[in-house]
């Protein structure tokens, strides 16, 4: 698969800053992969994010270390149009997104689209579909900021999916919303590896992550400490020498072998606990 | 008699929303109660009655001998301490340690129980070292918890915390389940409004179930967690362990991971 962003030994400090965010990071981002990006609350997360979509650091400024290319070329010769057709940013904090200047869900959603140029029919119905996947269709009518914190990010959502770029880079979408709301927004994000688009996801909820994402970035202090396939990440109990919970599953796994158990892997999923725990069960009856 | 009684209560804002119908609960002193519940179940709003932030359109909420209607929610807030579900509708001051004095000071405890207060309430938040950093520039994790010192600093005999767990990471989780221990031993009586399940099983004696305005169960996590009727109307999933364990016909009561453990070394 071909790499769409890629980081070389990046390094970055925020203007006055007496240490750097982000410390000699260098990753590849493949198109059509999810990629969940997790690590301690502090450990430079949303920065890397922010690295990635290409506002460090050309909007906070500061310093910028080594090389940040998307689709091979540096980011810094895209103007901000360029960058915003080719990647969706949804901000952690739904407030900082929401543009203020519209009174409807309805118009913030269409608010891209306009500026992009798109024609008024077409707005129309996409922005439709776009309320009604991220059940906010009914709030239509409603001022953005008299929804409730949950419903304001799905309303942030929908708002750069309806952009429909070819990269997401999503920074905790559902910490305000229920167990239900925030397993509807990781099935919406996962759709769109359906239609071959990116995602880089930062999220704390590690269990769906499990469930959902290809690959996993780790970080610490700055520092990319593991990457790779979710099963390698998401089984390696030193995570949690760096505060980064591992699946409720994989604690499971890990907690038998102790005890003496012999199980064939570790899971990080409900449907791998239950194949591999029921394996076990099985032979023993044997 | 209870410490806390909620009776016929319902609640419509002024815009003519119904938040909660018809709701009773009984809470007593000392008790550690996690409520559940959809985004809209009315959680937030329930809470809110106990502390007098907002008072019955219909029915009592009684505190000890105080009927919430009859007192200010200042008069409320001295013995039932509510932590905000977003600590920026609750932070006010330019220091961490600023905001955490504010409730000792209104409430006019003398300068040795205040420093004290506020000192413990900062150890046992991890916010020592941010004593004087503006609380805006901290995370929204850690703003958090300025919010929840700041109620520990009033000593009030009830707290609520709604929605603690919201973005909190592992240390974080660690930090807040070590709070409500510590806060239960000193006899406190603690409300939480929370989406984590797993943190439900962990942490809490009796968890109350909301769904659509009102109260549709009450009991001990297991007992919630293995109700898949109320769990089904409430748009509610137990903890994976416990998913785990019914499918692979393993107990019927199982909510953790220790359990879990013993339940399936006992099968092989």
């Amino acid at each position: 698969m071909g790499v769409v962003i890629e980081l070389r030994n990046v390094t970055y400090s925020y203007p006055l800053a007496d240490k750097p965010a982000i410390k000699d990071v260098s990753l590849k981002v493949e198109e059509g992969k999810f990629y969940g990006v997790i690590g301690k609350n502090g450990s430079g997360k949303t920065t890397l994010c922010s690295i990635i979509r290409g506002f460090a650091p050309s909007f906070f400024k500061g310093e910028l270390e080594g090389e940040v290319l998307l689709y091979g070329k540096p980011m810094s010769e895209y103007d901000q149009g360029e960058l915003a057709l080719h990647m969706g940013y949804v901000f952690q904090n739904p407030f900082n997104q929401i543009s203020g200047v519209k009174e409807t869900v309805f118009e913030e959603v269409a608010f891209g689209l306009e500026n992009f140029g798109v024609p008024v029919e077409e707005i129309e119905e996409r922005v439709m579909d776009i309320m009604k996947l991220t059940k906010i269709d009914h709030l239509a009518e409603q001022h953005p900021f008299e929804l409730s914190g949950g419903q304001q990010q799905r309303l942030a959502l929908a708002s750069i999916l309806v952009l429909e770029p070819d990269i997401m880079v999503i920074d905790e979408p559902t910490s305000q919303l229920d167990p239900e709301g925030t397993e509807s927004v990781f099935e919406i994000i996962s759709q769109l590896k359906k239609a071959r688009k990116t995602v880089i996801l930062v999220e704390h909820k590690v269990d769906l992550i499990a469930e959902y994402a290809d690959e996993i970035f780790v970080l610490n202090d700055g520092e990319l400490i593991k990457s790779g396939d979710k099963h390698d990440v998401l089984t390696d109990v030193s995570l949690l020498d760096h505060g980064v919970q591992l699946p409720q599953m994989a604690v499971l796994g890990h907690r038998l072998r102790k005890r003496g158990l012999n199980l064939d892997y570790i899971p990080i999923t409900e449907k791998e606990a239950k194949d591999v725990i029921g394996r076990l069960i099985y032979r023993e009856a044997q | 008699m209870s410490y806390i009684k909620i009776r016929d209560v319902s609640f419509m804002y002024p815009n003519g929303v119904l938040a909660v119908e018809n709701i009773n609960l009984d809470i007593e002193k000392g008790e550690n109660i996690a409520i559940i519940g959809q985004n809209g179940a009315g959680k937030t709003t329930t809470v809110k009655l106990l502390n007098g932030l907002l008072k019955p359109t219909k029915g009592a909420v009684m505190v000890g001998d105080m009927d919430t209607r009859e007192y200010t929610t200042a008069q409320m807030s001295r013995v039932v301490g509510y932590v905000f579900q977003n600590p920026d509708d609750q932070i006010f001051h330019p220091t961490v340690i600023s905001e955490v004095e504010f409730g000792p000071r209104i409430l006019k405890f003398d300068e040795k129980k205040k420093d004290e207060l506020v000192n413990y309430a900062l150890e046992i938040t991890g916010l020592k070292e941010y004593r004087e950093e503006n609380p805006y520039d901290l995370p929204h994790s850690i703003r958090k918890f300025v919010t929840i010192a700041s109620i520990i600093a009033m000593d009030s005999q009830v707290m609520i915390f709604d929605e603690p767990t919201a973005g909190q990471d592992l240390v974080g989780i660690q930090r807040l389940s070590d709070i409500l221990k510590e806060m239960l031993q000193k006899g406190k009586t603690l409300i939480t409004i929370t989406h984590d399940m797993e943190f439900v099983a962990e942490n809490f004696d009796r968890v109350i179930v909301m769904a659509n305005k009102k109260i549709i169960a009450s009991g001990t996590a297991k007992e919630i967690f293995w109700n898949p009727e109320v769990l089904e109307e409430a748009m509610l999933k137990p903890p994976h362990v416990s998913r785990v364990c019914r499918e692979l016909g393993l107990g019927s009561n199982i909510i953790r991971i220790d359990e879990a453990i013993e339940a399936i070394i006992a099968k092989t």
